[in-house]
């Protein structure tokens, strides 16, 4: 089978930094709740000029500029997000002009929410599998969110967690260990938008609600710390690999509880996974986009490194896979 | 599970002194737990205990000793 390599990333963030000071200065919190029960410090916030398709173009382009990819050879661009621009148009339709890349390829959004990185990137590798155009070899995969623009000014148990970014990679095949494991069980328990209550000429008479994210905190905790220690053995088993053999796991950053609990109950060694939720705060699909080009900034990768992601989010899904540092 | 052993694993999951895991304590007010914590302890008790805490009964936990009975009553059922 053929498996995943990484050639390179791309990070974009916007310019606002919200602190949990600045947050309390809107709404009844403070830092200290903050950090206890999430982790998270600070976030990104998009300002005045700044979207997420202009998040996410900025973060393909670099990924591309740094691969030395020539742009005939991208053969798919696909994006991880929930909340690209406009619901139609994709957000990767909206980046053939602007990055130059050739039209006779596809391009298309997958909504996989905070598990969209390892479900993005398996199709990506599958699409790229079936050889169908041998000589564009390569696909550029992004994750972006702008989830400022979905927070409930009055919901407090949620819009501290969240926020803005983009990271892309430029990936293609390779001949290695390889497995993914994705999955969903239907659940409302985070949701967000759509068509069910927008005002239209078919409903008029619907209280029009913003599309505003709505989560059960509790019961996603749940599932995620269920769900994470069986993506990750699933899928270091399927490769035919051990734990000892990944050199960085890299989870979705939702809230550092997630992560510190399944470092506690797999008994892995913590600083092998890599965390930056923190100063990012969670970005659903960019999330692990995020990470992997921080980490790339930072030197903490090495060629050769096998890298586990493991996603969970709205769904709710679940999506692991493996890929490899160039 | 003997109470030494409840108290080892409320201790070790909220991050406090044994010897404040009293019957009477408070798991919120008195041992600090918020609702994550709540829900970590509700797993490692049912992975340890072997029983199934429905998560009705979760949110009427108020001290260490609502914990004891809820697991008796679990064990009955």
């Amino acid at each position: 089978m053929y498996s995943v390599k990484i050639l390179s990333t791309g990070l974009s963030l916007p310019s606002r930094t919200i602190t949990n000071d600045d947050l309390a200065k809107v709404e009844e919190t403070d830092d200290a709740w903050i950090r206890k029960r999430t982790g998270i410090g600070e976030r990104r916030f998009t300002g005045e000029g700044e979207s997420a398709n202009q998040l996410a173009l900025d973060a393909a382009r670099s990924a591309l500029e740094k691969s030395g990819v020539s742009k005939e050879g991208i053969g798919l661009v696909m994006v991880a997000t929930l909340s690209g621009n406009y619901s139609t148009p994709s957000v990767a339709s909206q980046m053939q002009e602007p990055l130059g890349l050739p039209k006779d390829i596809p391009y298309l959004d997958v909504n996989a929410a905070c598990s969209g990185a390892a479900y993005a990137i398996e199709f990506a590798r599958s699409y790229l599998a079936a050889n169908l155009n041998p000589e564009k070899p390569y696909a550029i995969v992004t994750g972006v969110e702008e989830l400022s623009k979905l927070l409930d000014p009055s919901d407090r148990t949620t819009n501290i967690l969240f926020g803005d970014g983009a990271g892309a990679v430029v990936m293609t095949l390779a001949e290695d260990s390889y497995a993914s494991t994705l999955g969903a069980e239907s659940s409302l328990a985070i949701n967000c938008g759509g068509a069910k209550n927008s005002l239209s000429l078919n409903t008029p008479d619907a209280s029009h609600t913003p599309s505003y994210i709505r989560m059960d905190g509790k019961e996603v905790f749940r599932f995620a710390v269920r769900i994470l220690p069986y993506c990750i053995s699933e899928t270091v088993s399927k490769a035919g690999l051990t734990l000892e053999d990944i050199d960085w796991f890299i989870c979705h950053q939702a809230n550092k509880r997630i992560i510190d609990h399944v470092v506690r109950a797999m008994k892995l060694p913590a600083e092998k996974f890599y965390c930056n939720v923190d100063h990012i705060g969670n970005t659903s699909g960019a999330s692990i986009f995020i990470c992997l080009a921080e980490m790339e900034e930072q030197g903490l990768m090495h060629s050769g490194d096998t890298l586990l992601l493991a996603g969970f989010g709205s769904g709710l899904t679940w999506g692991s896979c493996l890929v490899m540092y160039r | 599970m003997d109470f030494e052993k409840l108290q080892e694993l409320i201790a070790d999951n909220l991050d406090v002194d044994k010897e404040d895991v009293k019957p009477e304590a408070k798991l919120i007010d008195d041992l600090d737990a918020d609702s994550l914590a709540v829900v970590e302890l509700q797993m490692a008790i049912e992975d340890e205990a072997g029983v199934k805490i429905p998560d009705e009964d979760v949110q009427k936990l108020v001290t260490v000793q609502d914990i004891v009975d809820e697991i008796e009553k679990c064990k009955k059922a």
